[in-house]
């Protein structure tokens, strides 16, 4: 058995990472989840929150803000909206999407209110996560 | 016969204007390194989206529950025609060719009795439009404050479009902008991107995969962003392509400038010689006469 896969994140201005990983933890649209080499081949929505990868170099976080992830048995690819560091630096760019968010959410209405909420919580929670 | 003052300023004036053109020239060049840098690190992102979607797209086809970002409205009567331009001129027939091939497509969905709207991205395109599509035109997109186009630049713009689409302003929506090809060649494209098409051919058939939340589910949530990526690879294009266009523009002007010094500088010596003859002959003739 393979011990390590390819791990790739892209976010649409740059590729972030590309290197083999023993173990990544996802936030996925209906929860957490990890992917580790030979994973059944899932396609899932992100939701905002915290990607920890586990290499044969260590651990590293990054903080992604929805998009979505494409697991296959050689692999994981990370296709993420926008994607930063984990890292105290990067708080005001997700305050910045947080403040866009929170905007979005008090202009619709109806079936997309609760999503936007959502999304809103989601951002809310990775900020408070981010050190 | 102009005098020898004027050429004199003529010759120093085509000078500076050189000058500018070849400054001008390597500014391009250096931005255009930085556009095609750009483009390129964007191109896994955009590759891998459009390799899901077509995937995705495929396998939930025409069902009538499909979204309507792919599948429609049902009808086609009302075109949407997204013409992305740039901010700036002196940079050849690049702009001029993406208006043309969007005045072409209007003028026909026109005359086959459609509803045309037109919004803009960047000056030099409503400019050009203002005359004869004017009373087509829905809105501006401003980017001159812009120095490097962003991301989020797109998802506005995307965002501008889904809203219009969710009412019902239009059926069929199109960009227009410029593939970048090589430096010497920029091919202005139009795309349609509302229904989403996609190239059958890249479509991996048979391909099993598990689906979080549902196929459809993920769909709704991948197609208006499928909207803000494909707006956003066209400006990257179309970035490198201005800037390519203008650098093979301003290298023709340098070389124009520099052959019409030279043809200056000949007839400048030619009549400085003229004069220097007359003024012999009349010394000479002057001599004679004693």
């Amino acid at each position: 058995m393979a011990d390590t896969m390819q791990f790739d994140l892209v976010s649409p201005e740059r590729s972030l990472a590309s290197h083999p990983a023993t173990a990544v933890q996802i936030p996925a649209a209906e929860g957490d989840m990890t992917a580790m080499p030979n994973h059944a081949p899932v396609l899932t929505t992100l939701r905002p929150g915290i990607l920890t990868v586990t290499g044969p170099d260590g651990k590293s976080e990054y903080a992604v803000t929805g998009g979505f992830a494409e697991i296959t048995p050689e692999g994981l690819t990370v296709l993420a909206e926008g994607a930063y560091e984990r890292h105290a630096d990067h708080r005001a760019a997700i305050e910045a999407h947080l403040e866009e968010a929170r905007k979005a959410a008090s202009e619709v209405a109806g079936e997309h209110k609760d999503t936007a909420d959502k999304f809103v919580a989601d951002l809310v929670h990775l900020l408070d996560h981010m050190q | 016969m102009p005098n020898l003052k004027d050429l004199k300023n003529r010759i120093a004036s085509v000078k500076s204007t050189r000058k500018i053109t070849k400054a001008m020239q390597m500014v391009a060049a250096a931005k255009l390194r930085r556009a095609e840098e750009a483009a390129e690190m964007a191109r896994p992102y955009t590759e891998k989206f459009t390799d899901v979607m077509s995937t995705l797209a495929a396998s939930v086809g025409n069902s009538p529950s499909a979204p309507a970002l792919l599948r429609g409205t049902g009808s086609e009567d009302t075109h949407l025609l997204v013409v992305i331009t740039a901010e700036r001129g002196l940079c050849g027939g690049f702009n001029s060719s993406i208006v043309k091939l969007a005045k072409l497509q209007a003028a026909e969905l026109v005359g086959k009795g459609k509803t045309v709207k037109i919004l803009t991205v960047g000056k030099k395109g409503r400019e050009q439009l203002r005359r004869d599509f004017g009373q087509y035109s829905v809105g501006h997109v401003d980017l001159s404050d812009i120095k490097r186009v962003g991301y989020v630049n797109a998802q506005d713009i995307a965002r501008d479009v889904l809203a219009r689409f969710d009412g019902g302003e239009f059926d069929v929506c199109t960009i227009f902008f410029s593939r970048f090809e090589s430096v010497i060649s920029q091919v202005p494209t139009a795309q349609q991107i509302i229904p989403a098409t996609f190239d059958a051919e890249t479509t991996e058939s048979g391909k099993l995969s598990d689906y979080e939340p549902s196929e459809e589910g993920i769909l709704a949530d991948l197609l208006p962003r499928g909207v803000a990526v494909q707006i956003f690879a066209a400006l990257l294009e179309n970035a490198a392509s201005e800037q390519g266009a203008r650098m093979s523009a301003m290298d023709n002007a340098t070389r124009n400038a520099g052959d019409m010094i030279e043809d200056l500088t000949i007839e400048y010596n030619r009549s400085r010689q003229a004069v220097i003859t007359n003024e012999l002959i009349e010394i000479i003739s002057g001599a004679e006469a004693l």
